[in-house]
């Protein structure tokens, strides 16, 4: 909705109308069930659709065609049927936006065999990971940030090719480290590099992970970060149980519990609805300072 | 009155000179709706195996154009009709009277058909079949209604699991696919293996699914009945009820998108009318244009839910107009009928770019499921009578034999062929291995995961140590 004229909610799809004309970029009737099934049959024949959901909030309306009509159908059908599909839009907490417009969809939507689930957070993330999901052959959730829309990164001229694309289900380690590994999507990226630098003022040395990519998550560079480092915590904004930091816990346990000197330590976001206001609504979600108590809990060390 | 024409007349060049919200007036050409009365179809010459039998279609024509709020605004108000305003979406006209719109009309929409009860032409505009295209339906409804009597025994006996039978909508399954190319996709709810039947499924493939076994395209993986066929343009059964209609919509607007000489059709029953899907779906088709045909099987029964506690209005023909879809409802018993009536909604949903939406009023002469009993919620007289005095597949014979094309050795025979042909592929598909266990773990990855691939191996030692038989 909205992509067309208005040039997107967020301006994320400005221009696209003048350049493609009205038969490829749509301003639909409001429903997300309905321009998400519509997308979803446009993509059983032929065409490679890109849905917008003004935030993933409202996808919520269009999860039975996500799971039961696009991320199943290739198996229910025995590969007859293929669902090049993008279901994108601002995920997680945004600012002051109250409790149905703040949810991270990132564990759900990872627990079904036969989606993707990408989760960027530089431009250059944004730019090669989006590219290379609208190329993928299979259903892909793209869950963006609000905030992270007005936040500017250095792009690379590697970055500005049309044809850059980010392999999915790769890891990034954007701060190396050995002493504990930080694990976060999104906006939390930002907020453990941060936490980081505090905790190099103390002597600590932090390895953050920008994980990019929940489903498939990149197993193997967590499992071989803690295994150098030995300490782990994982970081979201979502609510705590059956999170994204659960499935990182059990992973690690699971391959690398002899390299382990500490418990695993899951930040997440406050288990309540959001709040409005906004000194409570900072309550809710994870801050830097939680991070690095954290961290140095597993080292040990009180704060 | 006067008075506050008067006073508006002067408000409203004011207005004008403003933009903002009344500045979003579109600018469309028309005034008004229009009819057209006795326009035949245009190019007969696609078809050819019909040849048309002067069809006066009634139909409105709009061209919408989209809104854009930077054109030049028409004037809002009429010099010559003071009475009428143009309102966002277009004129409309003031009335003194406080009417409101009945929510039932006086009489209900009037049913198309064109085989009498026994056979005979009662309509003059129909689309006449070719003899060789009539026989054909004529045997693909026997074998429909022989498939469907023996797997229900076959479930019944525990050979299957479930099974879903189509009995009293043969004419609905065969004459829809007839009127229809292999071109046009198919998106069925469930009740319709007739129309794969038509398009040359075989027998032994609708057994190979039924039981699962490794030849089924679904590698078993679907209960029975969910067929699909990609080679076929039948898009595979799902269970979930009416997620098939905005899906028809968005690939007939791909098919647009792509200048192709096709359609999508969708079919669904009375209750699936009542989801969020139908709802988004109609609208959908409507804006969007999309050549659909929207092919609602009103069986009078949804499980156990009567049509009177689905929905208050004049059943769903009337709900096209609702959302600016052409309708028309159909005796969905009368072969010729549903053939004439998908044919012409072919026609009209590729060429004009538009979907429409068919009512076919028929009956669910047999149970929802196997795993219903519906001697539980209606009575039995009811089932008898439909089952016998409606039946289509009877219908359409005594119209073949008033014709001259069919008699009581044919029957005969087609009947002892059709059942030998329906048990036969039966013990074939029985003694058919069952798909590979392996199979449980593709389609999802390209490179199986590490805990995937754990979970095949120790699946396979399970086996191994307790010496199961994983093929049957």
């Amino acid at each position: 909705m909205q992509v067309g004229e208005y040039q997107g909610a967020y301006k994320i799809t400005k221009g696209l109308l003048k350049k493609y004309g009205p038969e490829r970029v749509l301003d639909t009737p409001i429903t997300e069930a309905g321009f998400a099934g519509i997308g979803v049959g446009a993509a059983y024949h032929g065409l490679k659709p890109v849905v917008e959901f003004m935030t993933m909030n409202f996808s919520m309306q269009a999860i039975d065609h996500i799971i039961n009509s696009a991320a199943k159908s290739y198996y229910m059908s025995a590969g007859q049927i293929q669902v090049p599909i993008v279901f994108r839009g601002p995920n997680g907490a945004a600012a002051g936006v109250g409790a149905q417009h703040s949810q991270c969809f990132a564990a759900w939507y990872s627990a079904i065999p036969g989606l993707k689930v990408l989760v960027p957070y530089s431009s250059e993330d944004a730019r090669g990971l989006l590219k290379a999901a609208i190329r993928d052959p299979d259903p892909v959730v793209f869950l963006e940030n609000e905030l992270l829309y007005g936040e500017s990164f250095p792009v690379s001229a590697e970055a500005l090719d049309s044809n850059f694309v980010i392999p999915i289900g790769k890891a990034k380690i954007e701060r190396q480290g050995n002493d504990v590994t930080i694990t976060a999507f999104s906006k939390m990226v930002g907020f453990a590099l941060k936490a980081a630098e505090t905790l190099a003022e103390e002597g600590i040395s932090a390895e953050v992970i920008n994980l990019r990519s929940i489903r498939p998550l990149d197993r193997a560079t967590i499992n071989d970060s803690v295994r150098k480092t030995s300490r782990l915590v994982t970081v979201e904004e979502g609510f705590p149980q059956h999170g994204v930091g659960a499935e990182i816990c059990a992973s690690v346990v699971e391959e690398s519990f002899d390299y382990l000197d500490a418990p695993v330590e899951r930040i997440a976001g406050t288990d309540v609805p959001t709040p409005y206001a906004a000194n409570i609504e900072r309550m809710a979600f994870p801050q830097v300072e939680d991070i690095v108590r954290a961290a140095k809990r597993t080292c040990g060390k009180s704060s | 009155m006067a008075l506050y024409l008067s006073k508006y007349g002067k408000i409203l060049p004011h207005l004008q000179r403003k933009k903002g919200f009344l500045g979003l007036i579109s600018r469309s050409p028309w005034s008004s709706r229009f009819r057209q009365n006795g326009a035949a179809l245009s190019d007969s010459s696609r078809t050819s195996h019909a040849v048309l039998c002067e069809i006066p279609i009634v139909f409105t024509s709009r061209r919408f154009e989209s809104v854009r709020a930077d054109k030049e605004l028409i004037p809002l108000q009429s010099a010559s009709d003071p009475q009428a305003l143009n309102f966002p979406g277009g004129i409309v006209k003031f009335t003194p009277e406080l009417k409101f719109l009945s929510e039932y009309p006086e009489e209900r929409m009037h049913c198309y058909r064109v085989l009498g009860e026994n056979g005979e032409i009662v309509s003059s505009n129909f689309v006449q079949i070719d003899k060789d295209i009539a026989l054909k339906m004529y045997k693909d409804m026997v074998t429909l209604q022989t498939m469907d009597t023996v797997f229900y025994e076959a479930q019944r006996q525990g050979r299957i699991s479930f099974y879903v039978t189509a009995i009293g909508e043969e004419a609905v399954n065969i004459a829809s696919a007839a009127a229809l190319r292999m071109d046009d996709l198919v998106f069925p709810q469930y009740r319709e293996a007739g129309v794969l039947l038509w398009r040359g499924f075989t027998i032994q493939e609708f057994a190979d699914q039924c039981f699962g076994n490794k030849n089924d395209y679904g590698k078993g993986r679907q209960m029975p009945a969910h067929y699909g066929s990609s080679k076929h343009n039948y898009f595979t059964i799902a269970s979930t009820v009416a997620t098939q209609i905005p899906h028809a919509v968005g690939a007939a607007y791909s098919l647009k998108m792509d200048g192709q000489d096709a359609c999508t059709i969708t079919y669904f029953g009375d209750g699936g009318t009542s989801t969020g899907d139908f709802h988004a779906a109609m609208n959908f088709a409507a804006v969007m244009e999309a050549p659909v045909i929207l092919f609602c099987r009103n069986n009078g029964w949804a499980i156990s839910t009567p049509v009177d506690e689905q929905f208050r209005s004049d059943g769903i023909v009337v709900r096209g107009q609702a959302y600016g879809v052409r309708s028309i409802r159909v005796d969905g018993n009368d072969a010729l009928a549903v053939f004439s009536a998908v044919h012409a909604a072919r026609e009209m949903a590729i060429s004009e770019s538009k979907p429409v939406l068919i009512e076919a009023l028929t009956y669910r002469a047999g149970h929802h499921t196997t795993s219903d009993d519906s001697s539980r919620y209606r009575p039995a007289e009811e089932i008898e009578w439909w089952r016998a005095a409606q039946d289509p597949v009877a219908r359409f014979r005594k119209w073949l034999e008033g014709e001259g094309l069919w008699e009581a050795q044919s029957e005969a025979e087609l009947r002892a062929y059709a059942r030998n042909e329906v048990l036969r592929a039966i013990q074939v598909a029985e003694r058919i291995n069952k798909p590979s266990v392996e199979e449980v773990f593709t389609d999802v990855y390209d490179v199986p995961p590490p805990n995937l691939a754990d979970q095949e191996i120790s699946l396979g030692e399970t086996i191994r140590r307790h010496q199961l038989d994983s093929s049957v």
